[in-house]
């Protein structure tokens, strides 16, 4: 920190930046860990509550310490039938999450490679209008266009289905658009080689380019089965089959019976349920930090 | 396109074929639905429906339902992204700063992003309860009566707050990418300009990051008007009644709750303006004035 010039011509002054230097730092780090437990805390709370009996969180409120009913609570949570809705169970919801959080994030990164791939790398009269078409995409949310999309599901009888849980989020191109401007970057001196090694595009495509994009489709993937994992509006409204039932949606189930009021809901348990749901998104995004980090920054601007 | 392109014509369509169909399907047919949907009155008993034209919308201008939603959404909107910006900012500028610990606290800032909003919504429900929320015991030892789902404001207070922790790691990730991408040089030389890390924050980081800061203005409104939908929805236990209600989520409630096909559509085509005049902004007018100014 200390300038070198600083240091030879007035040694005195030299220390005195250094020492405030020291506070500023301490400053810092208070600064920075009063935000991590701001972010920390509420969830350690959830967890602490996940290990005590309803009636102890029904009188006090959620838990600062561990109590003993943690196996009890997990183990309803996941296998125990009946303790939101009659036929499904945490384990059903968990499996059909992870099939939203994976169907989704394959199904849009290899759509959104094929456009991209054909947008960048074929002369098309029309890859300009197929950019704008799906670029439009991009700017409104499910959410916007909600009951629209609901009424043309049921027409088309994929209520209470996969494709009809799954292929409607898809139908956003943001994996297209990222892709697209990742393929831009590639140098063209390798397609030319490839043309002269006499490598047809299909070739091209999965020897050189997948290999090439492996750290854009991590970054993506992890991306997109946070995005998928996380989905609450759709499947909220396409699922009325309670076998269907996502992680995410069966955290409604539990308000609801908050709201009811007719039963002393098991927060216990209602914890322990919501630390599943969050689990394996926050670990991959935890382990894999490095890559979701690039793919939020390089590729959403 | 690149210069040494393909010159297939069938293959490429069949790459787009896929992307295509699955955009004409569920985004262009049922937008095209809303619009239309939203000039026509549906009969509630399902007996067809009537040409109305702008009747719908002159009926949101004069909803004070609809008005209060708006206005909400307004100040919701400016307040979330405001905070959630100005914290993060804060924690991203003190985490590129120290040089011990920088990953950790990386780690520990960012990993609520992987939350889901509705889970975030329920932690907010157990923090805020009315009789056995740890904050409302809190606030009941400071002498402030905190009645959730029953006070407007109350409510409100929930909302954004759990907002503003869920967006905090977005905008932190972001921040902290758009300090580390300044050159050293620059750096150093600023640092023998101004000794003052102030003075230098608000000269010569502040400015460089305007970009970065801008992009995530406009994530942060989006975030708010649509993202926030889950939280929203579990604060207010899927119970509106005179709950305040962000315009997003009122389209879910008139539409679904309300049947009202026509007005739901109205608002969705309302929405979809004001994200497209958002996106026009972002392109036209401030990005290109914050990069040569």
């Amino acid at each position: 920190m200390a300038d070198i010039s600083d240091t030879r011509t007035t040694p005195a002054t030299a220390t005195r930046p250094a020492k405030r230097f020291r506070w500023d730092t301490i400053g810092d780090h208070a600064v920075l860990i009063a935000g991590a437990l701001l972010m920390l805390v509420p969830v350690y709370m959830v967890f602490a509550t996940s290990s005590w009996d309803a009636i102890t969180v029904h009188r006090n409120g959620m838990q600062f310490g561990f109590g003993d009913r943690f196996v009890e609570n997990y183990n309803a949570a996941l296998f125990e039938y009946g303790g939101f809705t009659d036929s499904v169970n945490g384990m059903t919801m968990l499996a059909n999450s992870m099939i939203l959080g994976l169907g989704f994030a394959i199904g849009k990164i290899v759509v959104g490679m094929m456009a991209a791939y054909a947008i960048v790398y074929f002369r098309l009269k029309f890859a300009t209008l197929a950019f704008w078409m799906i670029f439009t995409t991009l700017l409104l949310p499910l959410e916007v266009r909600i009951l629209p999309s609901y009424e043309v599901i049921t027409a088309m009888n994929l209520g209470n289905t996969y494709t009809g849980l799954i292929v409607p989020l898809i139908a956003s191109a943001t994996a297209t658009f990222f892709f697209r401007q990742f393929f831009r970057s590639v140098p063209e001196e390798l397609i030319e080689a490839a043309r002269i090694d006499g490598a047809g595009p299909v070739k091209f495509f999965i020897d050189i380019l997948v290999p090439l994009s492996r750290t854009m489709i991590a970054a993506m993937f992890i991306i997109m089965f946070v995005f998928g994992w996380n989905q609450y509006l759709w499947p909220t409204l396409i699922t009325t089959d309670e076998s269907l039932f996502t992680l995410v949606r069966g955290i409604r189930q539990i308000i609801q019976s908050y709201a009811d009021g007719s039963e002393t809901p098991d927060y216990g348990q209602a914890a322990a349920l919501a630390i599943i749901a969050m689990t394996p998104p926050v670990l991959i995004v935890v382990f894999f930090q490095n890559w979701f980090v690039k793919g939020l920054t390089e590729s959403d601007k | 396109m690149k210069r040494a392109a393909f010159g297939h014509i069938g293959f490429p369509i069949l790459l787009l074929i896929p992307q295509l169909a699955i955009i004409a399907i569920f985004f262009y047919w049922p937008a095209g639905y809303a619009i239309q949907s939203s000039f026509y009155l549906e009969d509630p008993f399902g007996f067809g429906s009537t040409f109305v034209g702008l009747e719908n919308y002159t009926r949101l201008t004069r909803s004070s339902n609809y008005m209060e939603s708006a206005w909400f959404t307004l100040i919701f909107t400016s307040v979330v992204t405001f905070f959630a910006l100005a914290i993060a900012l804060l924690l991203a500028v003190k985490a590129d700063k120290v040089i011990r610990g920088a990953k950790t606290y990386r780690t520990l800032l960012m990993w609520v992003y992987a939350i889901a909003p509705p889970v975030a919504g329920l932690i907010g429900v157990m923090l805020f309860d009315q009789s056995r929320g740890n904050l409302t015991q809190l606030f009941g030892m400071m002498g402030i009566e905190y009645r959730l789902g029953v006070n407007y404001w109350d409510t409100a207070i929930a909302m954004i707050t759990v907002s503003i922790w869920k967006q905090i790691p977005v905008n932190f990730i972001f921040f902290l990418s758009g300090l580390q991408a300044i050159p050293r040089s620059v750096r150093e030389a600023a640092m023998i300009d101004n000794p003052s890390g102030t003075r230098r924050f608000w000269d010569i980081t502040f400015p460089l990051l305007a970009p970065t800061g801008f992009f995530l203005l406009i994530i942060n409104i989006t975030y708010s008007l649509f993202e926030t939908f889950g939280i929203v929805d579990t604060i207010v236990k899927g119970e509106p009644g005179n709950n305040p209600m962000t315009l997003v989520y009122r389209v879910f409630v008139d539409g679904f709750r309300g049947q009202d096909l026509g007005g739901s559509s109205a608002q969705s085509v309302v929405l979809m303006i004001l994200v497209l005049i958002l996106t026009i902004v972002q392109f036209r007018f401030l990005e290109r004035r914050i990069h040569y100014t």
